[in-house]
């Protein structure tokens, strides 16, 4: 047996919302609870393969907050005891937020993350930060400073990325639950590499207070559950208006988890209009991803929904869009870690040298190579060019979204990633890498919520098929993949 | 638009980047491998809707029916999470003691 892949230990096999059920009603011990993720994470990393999906670990801080579950009213606490890990982009008190990255090595950030506040506050306990690509700036997990992510279902493969520890984490039976980030589809194509399921927000919908930014005007906190109603659950701890956060929406959050109506109506998705947008289905796509997608679309018609064949005319054009827009903001934001307020600095007695010296050897090639195209892409002569472009495109690429949902079509239907988990090591060009989120990056460039379930898998890796709502309507989108999830069953797993 | 072994010495400049050597030539083979494909871009018809700062907006707002929602403006307590003199390796008498720095350039 591999080091995680199917080997779920007793942390893992029930459902988020029912261990914290049994923790509050006095049946199940936290402490356990935590003995069970400790001993799990210990076995995944142990051996001569560890998964590498922990960057740092907090037992003490864990087993300190299990034992004040109780206080405060903490009878009603929806994560009652529940094990989470959480990327370490976004910001905890005990433990340190590196970001991947060897020029955040060590550093502790002040302040924790909102998301982190409230997860605690909903009774999680915050049990590790996961393994990423440096900065978020990846599709393989394979850029972080600490080594790559192994995937738990073929330890020879990615797990996808940036949010490949956290995905891994899940799919290996650690935790339930597990806090990814997003910029272009970090936390839908490890979902779907690794056979668990993955959540992308609306822009604003989550709280990025304590999110490390990477391109600001794409950045949402994520979700992985284990299964439809772990995500749903641990969105619902997450979401809502934070006043940290000034893109932070004010809406309520809505309710996430599936009806009785959905669990059990013979046809949960009669009325309901699923899209199927046709550049997403080209010709070149994987066989066995079209398969499988296919077979999916099949199981929403017999659920009651009417399949649409819709078109998202600008799609071809989100990488290169993406990959102007991104790497600019990147620039900007990444142009703090310069030595002197963050992490790592490399002492010369020249202020120039010290930030060039400490920014050359702190940041890893993808992170540079990013920095120095999102510099071209706005310098001079450049910037009408290429981000003044792709700024118009982007909005084309948002109208094309809002013109589907407008004419009746309440989600969208699309392989989450043209090709399932790919071998470590594999892809060396950069921009081959990009196109591993070419199904990804339009929801974020849009701003829309999108996530991504398991729907099959081809030659006994995951495949994931990704769903996609109009702003601010999880609620819809949370249906209809529970339904998926459940006429799907073990099919989607085998 | 190829970018030339200048461009990215200039550009890395600009983002305070030491990039030499063989470094230096992977970065120009890399970049310009990219970049070929952003230039589909530049066969867009603009017409006269040329994004903006408002359009950005637009976008991360979308639906909500305003733009983005502003913070109510009152003090809040500002407190921390640890001690003032837990942010730097050293801290006397009120102040942060930095690295004394022998040069601007």
């Amino acid at each position: 047996m591999s080091n995680g892949a199917g080997a779920l230990d007793g942390a893992s096999s029930v459902d988020a919302a029912a261990l914290a059920k049994q923790a509050r009603d006095g049946n199940l011990d936290p402490h356990a609870l935590l003995d069970a993720t400790f001993h799990a994470m210990n076995r995944v990393e142990g051996g001569a393969r560890p998964l590498n999906a922990f960057l740092h670990r907090d037992e003490q801080g864990a087993r300190s907050d299990a034992a004040n579950l109780r206080a405060g009213g903490g009878e009603t606490r929806s994560l009652f005891g529940v094990p989470v890990a959480v990327k370490d982009n976004i910001a905890t008190l005990r433990m340190p937020t590196g970001c991947g990255s060897r020029i955040l090595e060590g550093y502790v950030s002040p302040f924790e993350a909102t998301v982190v506040t409230r997860l605690r506050e909903a009774g999680a306990l915050i049990v590790a930060k996961t393994n990423m690509d440096e900065f978020a700036m990846g599709s393989s997990t394979e850029n972080s400073a600490y080594g790559p992510t192994r995937n738990p279902l073929d330890l020879d493969r990615v797990p996808g990325g940036s949010s490949g520890g956290s995905a891994a984490a899940v799919a290996a039976g650690v935790v339930r639950i597990a806090i990814g980030s997003e910029t272009g589809g970090s936390v839908r194509q490890p979902a779907s590499f690794c056979g668990v399921v993955g959540v992308k927000p609306t822009y604003g919908r989550v709280s990025r207070y304590g999110l490390v930014a990477f391109a600001s005007s794409l950045d949402q906190v994520g979700v992985f559950g284990r299964n439809v109603d772990d995500a749903a659950l641990g969105l619902e701890a997450i979401a809502g208006h934070d006043r940290m956060d000034s893109t932070s929406d004010r809406r309520d959050a809505p309710a996430l988890r599936p009806t009785s109506t959905t669990r059990t109506s013979a046809l949960p998705l009669a009325g309901t209009v699923i899209g199927r947008p046709v550049e997403y289905f080209p010709e070149s796509l994987d066989a066995g991803v079209r398969a499988t997608c296919d077979r999916a679309l099949d199981a929403l018609r017999l659920l009651g929904a009417e399949v649409r064949d819709v078109s998202l005319p600008h799609t071809d054009l989100a990488i290169p869009v993406y990959y102007i827009v991104a790497p600019a903001e990147a620039s900007s934001n990444l142009a703090r870690f310069d030595g002197v307020r963050y992490g790592m600095r490399v002492e010369l007695d020249a202020l120039r040298s010290m930030y060039e010296a400490t920014r050359s050897q702190g940041f890893g090639a993808e992170v540079t190579r990013r920095i120095v195209l999102g510099t071209y892409v706005l310098s001079a002569g450049y910037y009408d060019a290429y981000y003044l472009r792709a700024q118009e495109v982007r909005r084309r690429i948002r109208r094309d979204f809002l013109n589907v949902f407008s004419s009746g079509v309440q989600v969208l239907f699309t392989p989450t990633a043209p090709t399932t988990a790919f071998r470590l090591g594999a892809v060396s060009d950069p921009y081959e890498l990009y196109l591993s989120d070419i199904f990804t990056v339009t929801a974020n460039l849009a701003g829309v919520p999108a996530m991504s379930l398991p729907v099959g898998r081809v030659e006994g890796l995951p495949v994931g098929g990704q769903l996609i709502a109009a702003h601010w309507d999880e609620a819809t989108m949370f249906g209809v993949a529970a339904a998926l999830e459940r006429a799907l069953g073990e099919s989607a797993h085998r | 638009m190829a970018i030339t072994e200048a461009d990215v010495r200039h550009v890395a400049a600009l983002a305070r980047l030491e990039v030499e050597g063989p470094r230096l030539d992977a970065l120009v083979r890399e970049l310009n491998g990219i970049l070929v494909h952003m230039d589909v871009l530049q066969r867009i018809d603009m017409g006269d809707g040329q994004a903006s700062n408002s359009d950005v907006r637009d976008v991360e707002t979308a639906g909500a029916g305003a733009g983005a929602p502003l913070r109510e403006d009152e003090p809040s307590s500002g407190a921390l999470a640890r001690e003032r003199e837990a942010f730097a390796p050293a801290y006397r008498d009120g102040f942060f003691l930095v690295p004394r720095l022998a040069s601007h350039e």
